[in-house]
Parts: C-alpha cells; sequence; structure tokens
C-alpha cells in the first residue's frame, strides 16, 4: 500500500491516520464500536457515576427552585458568583469544538477530521451545561422567556443596549449554529450505520435520522457547498460568542472588567481550556476504544502546540492587566492588582498563575507533547486555572470596588458546588451516551483521508 | 420479459478514480439523466457528469440577508418607536449597540438557510428511494461506487445501455426496480 497523503501541516512526524486502512475497514472499525462492540462494565460505571452526578445537579437546582438563590454564596455586592464563573467556564470549553471542525476546515488541516466530531459533541454538550446558569441564575427562572424579544401583554421589550441581551442572542445563536453543524455532519455516517446495522430497531432509528441519505454526486456536491459554507459562518460566530460574553464584563466599570483587551483574552482562553478539554476526553477515548490508528500522536502534539500558543496570549492578557493596573495610574485598576495579589483571594490568583502560565511551559518539551499521560494531566491543570480565572474575574473585582463600605467576601456554599460538579457530570453523561450510539469519528471524513481517495482527471 | 417497470441500469465500481472515469464517459456518451453515488464526496465527480453549480449559496446569501435585515428592524422598532427608553441620554436609534445582535441574526439565519436549503434542494428526507432496492447498494455507504442511467434519459435502452456500462468493465450490473 501507498504512503498515505500527507498534507502540508505543523507537526510533520507522525501521520494523521496509519498506514494500511482501506474504506472498507474505516467504516467498520468506527460503526463497529457502535454497532457490534458489547457495552462494557466499564462504560456502564463511568456512566452511572456521570448519571449521579446528574441526579444531584437536578437535586440542587429543585432546592434552588423551591427556596431562591438565597442558598447560593452570592450576595452584594457579588451577586454573579458560580453562576457566572461556570457560564464562562462552559460556553469556553466549547469553543474548540467550533475552532476544530470550522476554522481547522476553511484552513485545510486535515488532521482534523479525526477529532472534529466528538469535538462538536463536546461543544453541543458544553453549551447546554452553560445555558443552565444563566437561567438558573435570573432568579425566577420560569420567566427566563422575558430574555427573548416577543409580543406581551405587559407591552415591554428587552434593551437591546445591554450586553446581556447581545448575550442571549450570541449563546442560543451559537448553540443553534452548532447543533446544525453537527447533526448535518452526522447525515452520510447515519447512513452507514443504518445500512451497516443487522438490529432492525438501529436500521430504523439510523435510517429515519439519516434522512435518505444514499450519497448521490449532486447532493455531496451542495453538501459540501453547505457544509463550507457552515464552516465559514461558524468561524466569525465562534469568536463572536466569547467577545461577547467579555462585554458582559468589558461594558461596566467595575475596575478589572472594563478593558478593551477583554475580547481577545476572551476568546484565546476559550480556545486554550477547550483544547485542553478536548484532549482530556481525546486521550482515554483513543486508548479505551483502540483508535490510536485515528487520533495518532500528530493529533496531540497539534493540540498541545495550540495549547501552548492560546496559554502564551492568555499569559499576554495578564500582563497586560498588571501592567495596565501601574500605568493607568488610577488607583483603583492599581489596588485591584494588589488586591489580586495579596487580597483575600490571593491563593486563588497564585494557583491561577501557575495554572494557567507557568505548568503549561512545560509543553516546550516534545517528549510531553507526546506523552498521553502527560498531556491528560496537564490538560486537567489548565482546565482548573482557566476556572479559576474566571473566578478571579468575576469575584475579586466585585469584591471590593470603589467604595470601602461596600465591600464584602464571597463563599460558594454546598449548592454551588454540587450545581457546579453536577454539570460536570451532565457533560460527562452526555459524552458517554454519544459514544456509545454514535460515531464519534466522522466515517466519511476519514476515507477522504486515504490515499485512494484522491482522483485524477 | 419485462414484469415490472425499470427505474434505471445501476452499475458497481471498484475506485472512486473507476467511478469518474465512468462518469465521465457516460456523460461523453450523451447520456443525461445519470447519477452517481459515493460513500465520500469525490472531486470533479459532479462536475464529470455536468453538474457544475448550485445554488446553496444564493439560498445562503438570501437567508442571511433576510435575518441581517429583520435582526436591524426589531431593535430599531423596538428601540426607537414601540418601546423608548431615554438611558443616559443616548439616541433611541443609537446603531453601534445594534450590531452585535444583527451579527448574531446574520449568521442565525444563513446557517439554518444552509441545512435545511441544502436538505431541500437534494429532496431529502426521503426516506424511500428505488435505488435501496438493489441489495449491493446498500456498500455505497462502506466502499463501493455507483453509477447509474435512468430510464427517463432519451437514450436509454434496455440491453443497450447495459451493454454501454458493461464495456467499463464494473463489478457488478444490475437493474433497478422502480
Amino acid at each position: 500500500m501507498d504512503e498515505p497523503r500527507q498534507p502540508e501541516v505543523l507537526g510533520g512526524g507522525a501521520p494523521v491516520i496509519e498506514p494500511g486502512y482501506t474504506f472498507g475497514s474505516v467504516t467498520d472499525k468506527i460503526s463497529s464500536i457502535v454497532l457490534t462492540r458489547p457495552t462494557s462494565n466499564g462504560w456502564f460505571l463511568g456512566f452511572g457515576i456521570a448519571f449521579l452526578l446528574t441526579m444531584m445537579m437536578l437535586f440542587a437546582i429543585g432546592y434552588l427552585f423551591a427556596r431562591g438563590v438565597g442558598i447560593w454564596g452570592v450576595t452584594i455586592p457579588i451577586g454573579w458568583g458560580f453562576a457566572i464563573v461556570n457560564f464562562v467556564w462552559w460556553i469556553g470549553i466549547g469553543h474548540a469544538g467550533t475552532l476544530i471542525s470550522a476554522i481547522l476546515l476553511l484552513l485545510r488541516q486535515s488532521w482534523r477530521n479525526s477529532i472534529n466530531r466528538f469535538a462538536e459533541a463536546m461543544t453541543l454538550f458544553a453549551v447546554s451545561a452553560a445555558g443552565i446558569f444563566p437561567l438558573i441564575h435570573v432568579g425566577r427562572p420560569w420567566l427566563a422567556y422575558w430574555l427573548f424579544p416577543y409580543p406581551n401583554t405587559m407591552r415591554v421589550w428587552p434593551q437591546f443596549r445591554s450586553p446581556l441581551v447581545w448575550d442571549v442572542f450570541a449563546v442560543s445563536t451559537y448553540a443553534t449554529i452548532s447543533l446544525l453543524f453537527w447533526f448535518i455532519g452526522l447525515v452520510p455516517d447515519l447512513a452507514t450505520l443504518r445500512d451497516r446495522s443487522t438490529n432492525r430497531a438501529a436500521k430504523i432509528i439510523y435510517g429515519m435520522l439519516a434522512l435518505g441519505w444514499r450519497g448521490s454526486a449532486r447532493h455531496w456536491h451542495r453538501y459540501e457547498t453547505a457544509y463550507l459554507l457552515l464552516a465559514g459562518l461558524a468561524t466569525p460566530l465562534v469568536l463572536s460568542v466569547h467577545t461577547v460574553v467579555s462585554f458582559d464584563f468589558a461594558v461596566a466599570i467595575v475596575p478589572g472588567w472594563h478593558t478593551t483587551i477583554f475580547p481577545p483574552y476572551f476568546v484565546a482562553g476559550a480556545i486554550y481550556s477547550g483544547f485542553a478539554m478536548v484532549l482530556m476526553l481525546a486521550i482515554p477515548i483513543r486508548k479505551i476504544y483502540g483508535l490510536e490508528g485515528f487520533i495518532t500522536e500528530r493529533h496531540l502534539q497539534n493540540s498541545a502546540k495550540v495549547m501552548l500558543a492560546t496559554g502564551l496570549i492568555v499569559a499576554y492578557g495578564y500582563a497586560i492587566e498588571a501592567f495596565m493596573g501601574w500605568y493607568s495610574g488610577n488607583r483603583f485598576d492599581a489596588f485591584l492588582l494588589w488586591n489580586r495579589l495579596h487580597g483575600p483571594y490571593a491563593v486563588w490568583y497564585w494557583a491561577l498563575l501557575a495554572c494557567n502560565i507557568f505548568v503549561p511551559q512545560v509543553l516546550w518539551i516534545r517528549k510531553l507533547r507526546t506523552s498521553p499521560v502527560a498531556l491528560f494531566l496537564i490538560s486537567g491543570v489548565i482546565l482548573v486555572g482557566m476556572w479559576l480565572e474566571r473566578f478571579i474575574i468575576v469575584v475579586v473585582s466585585l469584591q471590593r470596588d470603589f467604595v470601602t463600605s461596600s465591600w464584602g467576601m464571597y463563599y460558594p456554599t454546598r449548592w454551588d458546588w454540587m450545581t457546579y460538579i453536577g454539570t460536570i457530570g451532565m457533560f460527562l453523561a452526555a459524552m458517554f451516551l454519544f459514544v456509545r450510539i454514535l460515531p464519534m469519528i466522522s466515517i466519511f471524513e476519514m476515507r477522504t483521508l486515504l490515499p485512494e481517495a484522491e482522483v485524477k482527471e | 420479459m419485462k414484469s415490472t417497470p425499470v427505474y434505471g441500469i445501476m452499475a458497481e465500481f471498484d475506485s472512486a478514480q473507476a467511478l469518474v472515469d465512468a462518469a465521465h464517459h457516460t456523460h461523453e456518451a450523451g447520456y443525461v439523466k445519470i447519477d452517481a453515488y459515493s460513500p465520500f464526496p469525490v472531486e470533479g465527480l459532479a462536475e464529470a457528469m455536468g453538474f457544475h453549480k448550485n445554488r446553496v449559496p444564493l439560498v445562503v446569501l438570501i437567508g442571511g440577508l433576510i435575518g441581517g435585515l429583520s435582526g436591524y428592524a426589531l431593535q430599531y422598532w423596538v428601540s426607537a418607536i414601540s418601546y423608548p427608553i431615554n438611558v443616559g441620554g443616548k439616541p433611541y436609534h443609537s446603531w453601534p449597540a445594534f450590531i452585535v445582535v444583527t451579527f448574531e441574526m446574520t449568521i442565525l439565519f444563513a446557517g439554518i438557510s444552509a441545512v435545511f436549503g441544502m436538505l431541500a434542494l437534494n429532496g431529502l428526507p426521503m426516506p424511500y428511494h428505488p435505488v435501496f432496492n438493489v441489495p449491493r447498494f446498500a456498500l455505497a455507504t462502506k466502499d463501493r461506487f455507483f453509477l447509474i442511467v435512468f430510464s427517463t434519459d432519451p437514450k436509454y435502452s434496455p440491453n443497450e445501455t447495459r451493454r454501454f456500462l458493461e464495456s467499463m468493465s464494473p463489478r457488478s450490473i444490475s437493474e433497478v426496480p422502480s
């Protein structure tokens, strides 16, 4: 067999797909995970734990609805607390999926083909987890639909000059487009599952979801156009989403929020944490399901390099924040810097610097970039660091603003933690279901990577 | 001999290259009502059958324009006409503040148009299609490549078309009942 086609992409060395695969074996390998592989005890155990955590989240939210946001640690002056910290963290994680599926498609990075499907699924579940927080944070969640403009008997409308309303549009558009992008990418693979499965119920369900896809050349032609256009639309969209999230802060006058560097620094941080989550999911998945031939060292290396680059942008953001605190001559900004370094949450700030700036520098070492265990651990550290970053931004800025009499402290309660950890459980439960019932790697895009897919006129 | 009406004659090929060549050859030979099926998008296949342009981009453009314009119009109407609120003396029609929602609505409508426009132009969802009657066609979503000449083609004749397809040495040939 010929060597697989090697597109000119960064990070040579390992191939994007191990040599020796054919159209048939790629198809069988990925579809058999869903169709014939017996569900292991490990899957049931993992899903069971994640499901229990989801139940814990529902319990915490149920109690919240009964008692109100007083059960949380939010008080004045810190009215945002965990809900907004977690919202921003989850939305940011979602961004890597869109970056992989849309931006890398436009840049013709064909290595994305084996990780885009589950990264998109990750986006979808992360956005779902994120969406919970603003809804339960509004205080009267049964009225959350007031956020949308609709004709009503009160004759009031949303305030379109508010970034919070922009956020409603940005996040709901993002969720919708992510879902469509993911589903449309699944259609040809669902047709494969329809034709491969022997179970009648599975045939019918996959058949319905495949919409009668038959792989006609005309259909593919329109499909590819639509897919490319969607990627082109999703690219500015994903950049806009975290930009708008950062406007929620930057448009306010609170020290530490009112800065113009927020949009790029938020977007970089989003991609940083998103790639960390991609690696934390990909590394166990490729091991458990034996997908090292599809998710190769190359993918791990490239993801590590993206993390390193975005991590440096984030570090630049921190440096500029600190510099401006001094250079602006504004005593409130200067005090914010002092408060971060020496105030009551100083431990958290130093931990943030350690997690987001110092530890990830080990990724300069090639050996660690290609070691799954090391990458898994570093990714975990980055996810913690990015969560701390949002905590620092939300809490430490609000904690001590202009007037000493309005200073306060924020202590998250057990309900805050239960809700947060519960959403991680919900996210993982959805991921477990996803890898069990849908092809986690795009089969048809993997076929295009094989040398036999190339056609001469 | 004909008992059921025939939808077309289908030839099965082993490789993408063979399918593109066959599609090209068939199109050259003057067949117009033909189609090709592959398990992944094959570059140049649609072009080989004389299908060069599709209208998905136009649909997306129209969708995006409708989304953007209606998004802006909604904000203008709400903020300046239906529910004007004076915030710090800012103008009611404060267009810079309306850019974000206009942008998001453009993307939303364009994206929805791309997906549903593509499906509509492809005539999907279509759960039943005559080509599914050929048992070997299940491989079209795995590793085989198919070319069909529809019986509605003006040049179609049961024996001649079959002979023509056989001349391209396909792996198998089957008649597709409609």
